[in-house]
């Protein structure tokens, strides 16, 4: 029974990796841009809605509504900002960049909200949980989940089944000649930008109601998003979102043998993965 | 219909064209032959864009359009079959011709539907790409993945097609193959720019002919009145031995 609950809060607690993940599947997966500020962002985004639910009393859903349109243009501004102008055959400039951008970021919101943890109140959304036989089961991860799963859908369904995820698939796979058949790269990335940062926004709201946040805790987001990515295959959606609910069973698991191995245990499997799959779980092998 | 005025363009500090005057009508076929090295894919790319150059540099049914974006020469009705083909790897043929359709030049109001490309016309004229549809294009062979590098160009609805060495690293066979559809792509109303470095091949298959030598135009006329003997001065250059 321990074991079975360790499983199911493993794959829950996948269900929030798998929502950092995805914005990172799209950019780092398929459009092949590091963006080292990407769980920065997400913390950005949720002390931003924190801050605009205390000034304006908005619950769960209406603060969704408010910002993920903030998170879309954010995402927008960053691409055509800076991201369009060293994105390239070499990834390094982008790296850089974005590396930049990570370290005034988090300065940047120290400035403005100070080091002190802040969560969202959920109205006993965050506490409410239901009891299947002895193993208890929280209302929050399964909406959390449940919208990874939504998420993750709708999106590969955008990038395999519309005119704009043909453009953003050929445009990432060769940009000049995605420019050579009529497509607009620049626009393009700068939408699809817009669309994982509007995701992370998601992914903010609910990682502020689970958990607390503070300035400095992007990087650790940023790696899980990353393992999350490199375990399922670049450029695989779902793969993206098996590698989140292997990160978060390992994890899971690992608190139960020891409360300080857990985070240790989710990047030692992701290490086993590089190294036994390192094209990824959902790639075929050549 | 296309035409470029005393183009000059270079990468960074290095000068590749020098004033070159080149034009294309409605519904011909020219050929721009030389060497390797002698500016013919540069000239192509200054044309769609991909080199900067001056506004009144490249003239495109009677507008400057020098150095605007290349998706907005497509849109605008200059198609381009990139050397190399330049597929979009990891996604299906069909995939790859959508795009075209969905990014490509839209129709004008009063042109005439039923002359545009449809992704079943390019899969009548290469019949085996509609049996390999689903397949990703890097398992297909040369000849079929430049097909479909043509289909794609087409599926933009090009009023001018510029067409970067088609026959490279083809089986002579696969080049007979390819090099008998343009002139159905001719009747479509299309023109046709072939850059080339098979001479004779360019020679038969064009109305007129440019050859390009070290960035300048060196030859231009009439294709089947040209003598071998004038092509291979303005090939090789005035002091270079007949062979």
């Amino acid at each position: 029974m321990q074991w079975l609950d360790a499983l199911i809060q493993g794959v829950l607690l996948g269900g929030m990796y798998a929502q950092y993940a995805l914005g990172m599947a799209l950019m780092f997966g398929v459009m092949r841009i590091v963006n080292i500020a990407h769980g920065d962002l997400m913390i950005l985004l949720a002390l931003t809605g924190i801050s605009l639910a205390a000034a304006f009393s908005l619950g769960t859903l209406s603060l969704i509504v408010v910002l993920v349109p903030l998170a879309a243009a954010l995402g927008w501004a960053l691409q055509r900002g800076i991201l369009n102008k060293v994105v390239g055959e070499d990834p390094l400039p982008s790296l850089i960049a974005t590396f930049g951008l990570s370290i005034a970021l988090q300065n940047l919101m120290l400035q403005i909200w100070s080091a002190d943890t802040r969560s969202l109140r959920g109205g006993g959304l965050e506490s409410a949980s239901i009891d299947l036989g002895g193993v208890y089961i929280g209302v929050l991860p399964v909406i959390v989940l449940v919208t990874a799963i939504v998420l993750t859908a709708s999106l590969d369904f955008v990038i395999r089944g519309t005119r704009f995820g043909r453009g953003l698939r050929a445009a990432a796979a060769d940009t000049e000649a995605a420019a050579m058949t009529g497509v607009n790269p620049k626009t393009i990335y700068a939408a699809s930008t817009a669309i994982a940062v509007a995701i992370l926004g998601i992914a903010a709201v609910f990682q502020s109601l689970r958990a607390t946040v503070s300035p400095a805790d992007g990087p650790a987001q940023l790696i899980y998003a990353f393992e999350a990515v490199i375990i399922g295959g670049m450029g695989s959606l779902w793969g993206a979102f098996v590698g989140s609910m292997v990160l978060g069973v390992a994890q899971a698991i690992g608190f139960r043998i020891d409360p300080g191995w857990g985070i240790l245990f989710g990047h030692v499997i992701f290490l086993a993965a590089l190294a036994i799959r390192p094209e990824g779980v959902m790639m075929k092998r050549r | 219909m296309l035409s470029t005025h005393a183009l000059t363009a270079g990468y960074g500090d290095f000068q590749a064209l020098f004033g070159v005057d080149f034009e294309v009508r409605a519904g011909e076929v020219v050929a721009l032959i030389g060497a390797n090295g002698a500016g013919k894919s540069t000239l192509l790319r200054s044309i769609l864009g991909l080199l900067s150059v001056a506004r009144d540099m490249v003239r495109f049914r009677g507008e400057s359009v020098g150095g605007s974006k290349p998706h907005a020469m497509v849109r605008n009705g200059i198609g381009i079959v990139p050397e190399g083909r330049r597929l979009f790897a990891g996604m299906s043929i069909e995939d790859n011709l959508r795009v075209a359709i969905d990014y490509g030049r839209k129709p004008q109001r009063g042109e005439n539907v039923a002359s545009l490309w449809t992704i079943e016309r390019i899969y009548k004229l290469f019949p085996i790409l509609r049996e390999r549809r689903d397949q990703v294009v890097h398992n297909l062979s040369g000849g079929q993945q430049q097909m479909v590098a043509i289909g794609r160009a087409l599926l933009t609805q090009p009023m001018v097609l510029l067409c970067d060495e088609i026959s490279l690293g083809l089986a002579p066979k696969v080049i007979h193959e390819i090099y008998d559809v343009l002139p159905m792509i001719r009747q479509a109303g299309t023109a046709l720019v072939l850059v080339e470095q098979d001479v004779s091949l360019a020679q038969r298959a064009s109305d007129r002919l440019y050859c390009m030598l070290e960035g300048r135009i060196t030859l231009t006329g009439d294709s089947n009145t040209m003598t071998r003997e004038a092509i291979a001065e303005a090939y090789f250059g005035a002091n270079h031995a007949v062979a």
